[in-house]
């Protein structure tokens, strides 16, 4: 018998991914969640067939959606995490004894039970007392702030689905608001690869461009998303991510990571020309 | 009767099904002589896109699946019977005013009709009666038409023949709809009810009363607006007393005689709808305004009014399954915030006037959609929000009571001559002016131009109001009636 897991990931191009069992499927208001067993990812989470996250490499999208913002302001304090469910940007954040409060938003509450059932190695830090969960549209959470966050992480899915309100130029001007004078939000910032992703990528570039003044794109390796070939959106107030890297202060923590270090944190940012060119594109415009 | 039936839907399949070869119009043949209109709007919609037959009934002379279809309609509606209109709600208006008048006889009306009656009146000839709806200083909104005005311009035109009554107004705005109505009735008049803007209140709950169940003798129900049929589709419902044949050759007067069949399905299926879900579904629409009006009073500056502003007379009844915003307070004009909306958000709401904007909620509406409205607002008042009120002065002018010099028909057909506005006080104007705000005309033809009217219009002007009806859309000119 041969069980697999297939994402398309364009019109012309399948992922796959041999499945030993299906451990998890249900359906919420929101998604259908599925939680899968393989020989080569172990357990990995799909909301509505699209892969979010395997045991095996969600360490490179955790660390350096989590990393990056908090070495250029190792004194955040209040920090917020919209998305996540899957607690992997928690647990990243509960390592940092300097944070005081972690605030989770996420719409879809199921996926936070599944995963605290079926996927323990990254929901692993939901009762930190640190942490706060509100379940509700990180859209409506986030208008009624001001002032408030050191740090916000969009962890969202693709602006396809339930996630797409956090693609948008109200939420970005919202969370502008939301954060501190020293404020940066970093966001998944899709794939620059295959046409309908690079198209998201750029209006979500655009968008933020549109809200803040340093707007920064960094990448990251992840085998198992389309492409394999990641961004992430570094937006601030006035904080640059390189030029304000504080290394040293970070180093000092002696945090142990797998993917993420000062000298990647730096290299990160610096892109192919065929993605820079696609940033600039809308950067341009008007 | 059956509401899950759909008679005229019933019959288009069974046409579709038994794959009529056609030699007869529309000729493109069932979409295939047009490939490029076919492949966009779909085969199935281009095959039922057919002539009046036996099978598929006449709907100037129903005798089977339509008559059906009406008769289904009228129960859904409490009415004595219904008409199917595909000319737009403005020929479902137009046709009762021409059944309730003939050329010199009076109808007493709000100022804030809607231009459809105005233009009915033109082609009979008939005479407008004129009640002066009050304005909300606070919102800059008409409302409407108080008890004792109508009793009024009632005793004062005797002889007119019906009153006319907007339920709600575009503003949402519902008055005594059964006093008026009892108040007609006892004066021998018939109520017509413009429902442009009410097809939900026959079928939700806790919703302003509808005219049918107020009593009223006419009513024009766009279905397309709430009902969810396909635009240009809607209902003419009439009472009990009303004469159905006679009313009939009145809509043939001015309907094609190539009614489409896209249209009455459309209306067909709506109603059915509407019978079976509508109760449900208008829960879920007050759901979901209520919880927006919410939001967007946290939001601060801006306000979503809702059942508060009732006050018991030319207030009576709110519509609260719309988002009327007023944006006073954040000092920008509803106008500047529509704009915004659409330019830099793309999100496109129904309107906006000076101070107010409407958003039109309806059950197809995701959360997440209505949350990215909030947020946008959110968003431009924290980026645009300007310190003074501007505009909180000037919404409150007087109502400029309209003075009739000739009959609209005898002004809009006249000879006429166009001048400077500036120069125009005394004359007799032939054609319409409205402006958004109030939302009412502020001339219509036959009426005589004062200089408060040329002032006001300049001022409007000025002021960047939406002005409409002349033919200068520059409003520098204005059409009036030659040596008077």
């Amino acid at each position: 018998m041969q069980l697999w897991y297939s994402e398309e990931q364009t019109p012309h191009v399948e992922f796959s991914i041999k499945i030993d069992k299906q451990l998890y499927s249900g359906k919420s208001e929101f998604q259908r969640i599925d939680v899968f067993d393989s020989q080569e990812f172990g357990r990995f989470l799909t909301l509505d067939g699209f892969m979010q996250l395997t045991e095996k490499d969600e360490f490179i999208y955790h660390e350096m959606i989590t990393h990056v913002p908090m070495a250029v302001n190792p004194n955040a304090k209040n920090v917020l995490v919209i998305g996540a469910g899957d607690g992997g940007v928690i647990r990243e954040l509960t390592r940092y004894k300097t944070i005081g409060q972690i605030d989770l938003v996420e719409i879809d509450k199921m996926v936070v039970d599944v995963c605290k059932e079926y996927l323990p190695s990254t929901a692993s830090c939901f009762d930190d007392k640190r942490v706060n969960i509100f379940y509700e549209d990180g859209l409506r959470y986030i208008r009624r702030y001001e002032n408030k966050y050191d740090i916000i992480i969009v962890d969202s899915t693709d602006p396809f689905g339930p996630g797409e309100g956090l693609f948008t130029k109200e939420f970005y001007g919202n969370c502008f608001q939301a954060l501190t004078d020293n404020g940066i939000m970093v966001n998944q910032h899709e794939s620059p690869f295959y046409e309908k992703d690079a198209a998201a990528m750029q209006r979500a570039h655009k968008r933020i461009v549109e809200n803040f003044p340093v707007s920064k794109v960094y990448q990251a390796h992840i085998p198992t998303y389309p492409s394999g070939h990641w961004l992430f959106g570094f937006a601030a107030k006035t904080l640059h991510p390189i030029k304000d890297l504080n290394a040293e202060k970070w180093n000092a923590l002696g945090l142990k990571t797998k993917y993420y270090n000062t000298n990647l944190h730096r290299g990160s940012f610096a892109l192919p020309t065929y993605v820079e060119d696609l940033l600039k594109d809308v950067e341009n415009a008007e | 009767m059956d509401q899950q039936r759909a008679p005229i839907y019933e019959a288009l399949v069974r046409f579709k099904n038994v794959r009529v070869v056609p030699f007869d119009v529309p000729g493109h043949k069932q979409g295939k002589e047009t490939p490029e209109l076919t492949a966009f709007l779909g085969e199935q919609c281009m095959k039922v896109d057919a002539n009046s037959m036996k099978q598929l009934d006449f709907l100037s002379h129903p005798v089977s699946v339509i008559k059906e279809a009406e008769e289904l309609a009228a129960e859904a509606f409490g009415a004595h019977h219904a008409f199917f209109i595909v000319n737009g709600t403005t020929q479902a208006v137009q046709a009762m005013i021409m059944t309730a008048a003939k050329r010199g006889d009076k109808i007493i009306m709000p100022r804030n009709v809607h231009k459809s009656v105005i233009n009915a009146l033109i082609i009979i000839g008939a005479v407008p009666v004129y009640v002066n709806p009050s304005i909300s200083s606070e919102l800059g909104i008409p409302l409407g038409m108080a008890l004792a005005d109508v009793e009024k311009a009632i005793i004062q035109n005797p002889d007119a023949k019906a009153v006319f009554v907007n339920n709600p107004t575009y503003y949402g705005i519902c008055p005594q709809l059964k006093a008026i109505t009892d108040l007609a009735h006892k004066h021998n008049m018939l109520t017509l009810v413009d429902e442009a803007h009410g097809t939900h209140f026959y079928f939700g709950k806790n919703l302003p009363v509808s005219a049918m169940a107020a009593g009223a003798d006419m009513a024009a129900v766009s279905m397309h607006k709430s009902g969810g049929s396909l635009t240009q589709s809607s209902f003419l419902l009439l009472g009990k007393k009303m004469n159905v044949g006679y009313t009939r050759q009145i809509i043939s007067l001015t309907q094609t005689t190539s009614a489409s069949y896209l249209l009455l399905v459309s209306l067909d299926l709506a109603r059915k709808n509407m019978a079976l879900n509508g109760r449900e579904i208008f829960s879920r629409v007050c759901e979901l305004s209520q919880y927006a009006r919410d939001e967007v009073n946290k939001i601060g500056d801006y306000y979503a009014f809702g059942r508060e502003i009732i006050n018991g007379d030319s207030i009576y009844d709110f519509d609260v399954t719309k988002l009327f915003v007023n944006t006073l307070k954040i000092g920008l004009t509803g106008f500047k915030v529509y704009d915004i909306l659409m330019d830099e958000y793309n999100i496109h709401i129904e309107f906006g006037d000076a101070a107010n904007l409407i958003a039109f909620i309806s059950v197809g509406d995701r959360k997440q959609d209505l949350e990215r409205l909030l947020s946008s607002f959110a968003e431009i008042r924290r980026r645009y929000k300007k310190d003074k009120t501007v505009y909180e002065r000037e919404i409150a002018q007087d109502y400029i009571q309209p003075e009739l010099a000739v009959i609209p028909q005898e002004a809009f057909y006249g000879n006429k001559k166009s001048i400077l506005l500036k120069d125009s006080a005394g004359h007799i104007c032939c054609e319409s002016v409205i402006s958004y705000p109030p939302g009412i005309p502020i001339l219509a033809p036959g009426e005589k131009i004062t200089k408060d009217i040329v002032d006001f219009i300049e001022y409007a002007k000025e002021r960047g109001y939406l002005l409409i009806g002349a033919e200068d859309k520059s409003f520098e000119r204005i059409n009036v009636l030659e040596g008077k």
